[in-house]
């Protein structure tokens, strides 16, 4: 049959450039059939190709004696002793969020749990790491409590407990918020399912929800710049339903359990396309699909609308041939559609037929790896200057300014979010939100692993390079100060528009950043995912490369967490205290500036200090440990007591030469310890062994905060502050009064 | 002890309490499926707490008309001890089981935090174990955990004695504060509250094991 | 035939929901209003032999699984064909 070649404007719909449609003619030595056109539309989208980031990308370490399966699977495997592995992956949903807060959270919580329940692994932990626009943006409260009610909404219902997450808010994500959500899962080290179609003649299986006209085009949509009729869109956006993918969560791994499945794989961005083409690819064979077969939602779609629908809670199989009926039993029992709807072939093409008609017949490999590769060209910001500042031009006293910041959007208490999650569902969540990081028991033994999210965007925007070190840092210390060996991360990195070299740029020097610490760190990268074009008329996302780490606690009863147990504890700081104010919050809340460059990050001492805290808890040493981060010290130190229900005392040494700078300082590679009196001269011995910088601050004890030179807060005060902003504020009150950020 | 905790479609806790169960009881606990219509011989059957149905219509309401009800309303009419925790309480309300309904919170958004309960009778299989009055930590994670009752219900209720929590501080509105119901015969019982996210101190408490060795005591 | 359920709350019982809506109005400058009650509506296509014939049906539906009667009422309109 001739086909007609394709029209400049259709081609500018599909988001292909003219050289991309060049190349497609070449593929296919003749122009595109429409579904075709949707094929390569969708595959060769950033979203799907990584055609912007994948020579970036290639610079993460992605090995470790302990990785079973780095970036390239639906998510990345780790070993976690006992025959078992931990499967997590971490993945943006941000232009559907903005469009849609409750719907666009809820599906990207519900894709994130396919990839793992995918490979085979029970999800057992959700994590979220949301970023808004300024309090005061007229959205704002609107979209967060959207996407807080969409994340609860969807994974209360599935029961995979929310353990975690970050939230915070900069103008900068007014037009574009970010919404990335990790699940962690577990599964038996030797039932890891892959997504590699094998097996001439196998029946390639469609499972789960019916397919509709939902989100048609999401992945392009995901790949394209925001502008003011981003409303116009609202049609794409998808609806989940968390009770449908409980079912197919326990129907998927109620067949796991037999060996029907040859290879199985979630249909996300760009539905069929996408699962179809990835399972062919990474098993280097040919499917044939008829889309006769396929179940549907509503009557007379078209091939295109059915091959490229990202309705939600849908899996595509290979099963074993002469399986089908074991496996249909299973699906019929948890009344979930299940259709044969093709089968593997060895032709190396994706052949697909509806109403008795080829609509595409298309090469796979060159389809699902073929696509433009671009390294676009980059710039990194000028080196930033060190900011110097000047406690003269403070005017508010050091008590005021420690409320102040305890009270502000990016510091003030996140319970009123955490609340709202089912955080306690399993029954093996150790430590839940409020943490350095979350601890969820491996059900049935005493090891638990450590989760944690982390990523500073001002320290990136400021530095990438070092911002990018710093993310993967903060998730290591995050690790570590629970008493976990860090073992790797997944990451979610949301920039703007790759098109402009200085947004390249940022992307760049994260990752470079980025890669360097994971090398120092042994904390090897396992799976991730790009966001780009996270930009609204020219206005781009802070560089917010976010680090979802995993680590392993060996004995659940030697953990560590932030609250103190008793009174009369001594507190040892570890790391060196320059007072960096650079980027810091108190730079931004109380002097109302955000300049200068961000605290060094030097790799060597993250990894000595890191060292030293891990052997002290497995010494038995520590009754408390807070990695100190956004705040610095005394933030640290109030987080402390909040979480203890006891006061303490920090001291200020006599020669520090800025007081605001030792108290709200954010030096990297800092944590702050509580240490029983017994065990504080060996500490300290032990520390000036190994080179590490400890000094005892304070005392653990009373009711109240005291922190030299400033009067008593009382914890009943503290406790006020920290928790009243966010209810309050989301019940109608005023925003934070504090200045630049807005 | 013969005990059983029954999965519908949309459960989430049934793991969860049949291990609380077995940590307890010190015996396997049997797992049923909603659409069993013939029960082995049976001392407890649990409806444990999730999201039947997806909550879709009212919560617990299409779960409450599953097969399996009717074998369970059975039991509970000849003194087999039913416990329903949160979507099984909203089960139990639905199938008339026990009196009066569940609503949306007060404040409408789902809420997950540690509440502090009082035992408000320990004449039960449930709560003899307690002492009456004893305050308990538990953790709540509902959207719809908001009792409601007519006056003329609630006064049958206190006459016979028959609410077995209250809420110290209520955090969904109930009416009365009322945290867990016992049935006519006190052999069934629905409570808002997770006893069995409270059955181990690395989890952050233990206040629900007596209520597990209270049934222990009574049923063997 | 098409049948249509109105399900609401009994007098007397409170819901959190409607009240939130009169709040929520009465924030925005609608002082006026004196109440607010929500009603959810099921629709059905089935087929019967007459009106009476699929009211009774729809009935025993709403009896045994649409409205709960402990806190609802229900009302049923049978539409014209």
């Amino acid at each position: 049959m001739a086909t007609a070649e394709i029209t400049p404007q259709e081609l500018a719909e599909h988001g292909l450039t003219p050289e991309e449609y060049a190349r497609i003619r070449e593929i296919l030595g003749r122009p595109p059939r429409p579904v075709e056109l949707g094929i390569f539309s969708v595959m060769w989208s950033e979203h799907c190709s990584y055609k912007s980031s994948r020579i970036h990308l290639r610079k993460f370490p992605t090995e470790a004696p302990w990785v079973v399966c780095g970036p390239g699977e639906n998510a990345g495997v780790v070993d976690i002793g006992d025959g078992q592995v931990a499967v997590f992956k971490m993945e943006s949903h941000n232009h559907p969020s903005f469009i849609e807060p409750y719907q666009g959270a809820a599906t990207g919580v519900g894709g994130i749990l396919r990839d793992v329940f995918t490979m085979g692994a029970r999800p057992v932990a959700i994590l979220d790491a949301l970023r808004f626009g300024a309090p005061d943006h007229p959205r704002t409260r609107h979209l967060l409590a959207g996407v807080v009610a969409g994340i609860g909404g969807y994974g209360n219902c599935v029961g995979v407990p929310t353990v975690g997450g970050e939230t915070s808010f900069h103008r900068a994500y007014n037009g574009n918020i970010l919404v990335n959500a990790m699940c962690v899962g577990i599964a038996p080290r030797d039932r890891v399912f892959y997504a590699r179609a094998a097996g001439v003649g196998n029946p390639v299986v469609y499972v789960g929800a019916k397919t509709g006209r939902d989100g048609i085009h999401g992945a392009t949509m995901a790949s394209a710049e925001f502008s003011e009729d981003a409303e116009a869109k609202r049609p794409t956006v998808q609806v989940g339903d968390p009770f449908m993918e409980k079912l197919l969560i326990e129907a998927c791994l109620e067949l796991m359990a037999s060996d029907c499945i040859v290879a199985i794989q979630d249909m996300g961005a760009a539905g069929l396309t996408s699962s179809s083409f990835e399972m062919a690819a990474r098993g280097g064979t040919g499917i044939e699909l008829d889309l006769d077969a396929v179940p549907l939602r509503e009557a007379n779609m078209s091939a295109y609308e059915i091959m490229l629908s990202e309705s939600q809670e849908r899996m595509l199989m290979v099963l074993a041939r002469g399986r089908e009926a074991e496996a249909r039993a299973v699906f019929a029992k948890w009344e979930l559609d299940f259709a044969i709807i093709g089968r593997v072939t060895d032709s190396g093409r994706m052949v697909v037929r509806h109403r008795g008609e080829v609509v595409a017949d298309v090469p796979v490999a060159p389809v699902s790896g073929g696509s433009p590769v671009y390294d676009r060209p980059w710039r990194l910001p000028d080196p930033p200057v060190p900011f110097i500042s000047d406690d003269q031009t403070v005017h508010l006293s050091p008590r005021e300014v420690l409320l102040r910041l305890l009270s502000c959007p990016d510091l003030a208490s996140r319970r009123w979010i955490w609340e709202q999650y089912d955080h306690s569902v399993m029954a093996d969540t150790v430590a839940g939100p409020g943490g350095d990081a979350a601890v969820v028991r491996v059900h049935g033994t005493k090891k638990g692993l450590a989760l944690t999210v982390d990523c500073t965007p001002r320290y990136c925007r400021a530095d990438p390079r070092m911002g990018g070190r710093q993310a993967v840092a903060e998730a290591y210390r995050n690790l570590v100060a629970v008493g976990a060996r860090p073992l790797a991360i997944t990451d979610c990195l949301n920039f703007g528009n790759p098109e402009r070299p200085d947004i390249m740029g940022q992307f760049v020097g994260c990752i470079e950043g980025m890669a360097e610490a994971c090398r120092a760190l042994s904390f090897p990268v396992v799976s991730g995912n790009v966001s780009l074009y996270n930009e609204t008329d020219g206005q781009a996302v802070l560089p917010t490369p976010e680090v979802g780490g995993l680590g392993l606690i060996e004995d659940l009863a030697k953990r560590t967490g932030l609250a103190f147990d008793a009174d009369g504890l001594h507190l040892v700081l570890i790391g060196e205290v320059t007072g960096w104010l650079g980027q810091s919050v108190f730079q931004r809340e109380i002097l109302g500036r955000e300049e200068g460059a961000p605290p060094p990050v030097d790799l060597l001492l993250e990894k000595r200090h890191a060292d030293f805290v891990a052997a002290q808890i497995e010494a038995g040493r520590l009754r408390a440990c807070h990695d100190l981060a956004d705040g610095g010290l005394a933030v640290a130190m109030a987080e402390m007591c909040l979480a203890s229900g006891r006061g303490g005392r920090l001291s200020v040494p006599a020669e520090v030469p800025s007081l605001f700078g030792w108290l709200y300082g954010e030096d990297q590679a800092r944590y702050l310890l509580a240490v029983a009196p017994e065990h504080l001269r060996p500490l300290l011995e032990e520390a000036a062994a190994a080179g590490v910088i400890a000094r005892e601050v304070g005392v653990t004890g009373g009711d109240a905060l005291i922190i030299d030179g400033m009067p008593p807060i009382s914890l009943e005060e503290l406790r006020r502050c920290h928790e009243g902003w966010l209810p309050a504020w989301m019940d109608g009150g005023e925003g934070s009064e504090s200045g630049s950020w807005r | 002890m013969r005990a059983a905790v029954v999965t519908f479609p949309g459960s989430n806790c049934d793991r969860d309490l049949r291990v609380a169960m077995e940590r307890v009881f010190d015996r396997p606990v049997a797992s049923l499926w909603h659409a069993e219509t013939e029960l082995p011989p049976l001392d407890l059957v649990g409806l444990p707490g999730g999201f039947s149905y997806g909550d879709y219509l009212r919560c617990g309401a299409i779960a409450a008309r599953s097969p399996i009800m009717g074998e369970i309303r059975r039991l509970a009419r000849r003194g087999v001890a039913v416990l329903g925790i949160c979507n099984g309480f909203q089960i139990l309300t639905e199938a008339g089981l026990l009196p009066g309904a569940l609503v949306r919170n007060m404040r409408l958004s789902f809420v997950c935090r540690p509440v502090r309960i009082a035992v408000a009778t320990t004449a039960s299989p449930f709560t003899n174990a307690y002492a009456q009055g004893q305050e308990l930590t538990l953790p709540v994670a509902h959207h719809d955990g908001n009792y409601v009752i007519d006056p003329e219900g609630l006064a049958r209720l206190e006459a016979e004695d028959r609410i077995a929590f209250r809420y110290l501080d209520n955090p969904n509105g109930s009416t009365a504060d009322i945290a867990g119901v016992l049935g006519p015969q006190r052999n069934v019982l629905g409570m808002m509250p997770h006893p069995e996210r409270a059955c181990d101190p690395l989890l952050g408490g233990e206040d629900g094991v007596l209520l597990f060795r209270s049934l222990l005591a009574m049923l063997t | 035939m098409k049948a249509r359920v109105a399900i609401r709350y009994r007098p007397g019982v409170l819901d959190p929901e409607a009240r939130a809506i009169e709040k929520a109005l009465a924030n925005l400058g609608f002082t006026g209003v004196r109440g607010v009650a929500r009603t959810r509506i099921i629709e059905l296509e089935l087929e019967a032999a007459d009106r009476e014939a699929a009211e009774a049906e729809v009935r025993r539906m709403s009896e045994e699984l649409l409205a709960n009667p402990v806190i609802e009422t229900y009302s049923v309109t049978i539409a014209d064909r």
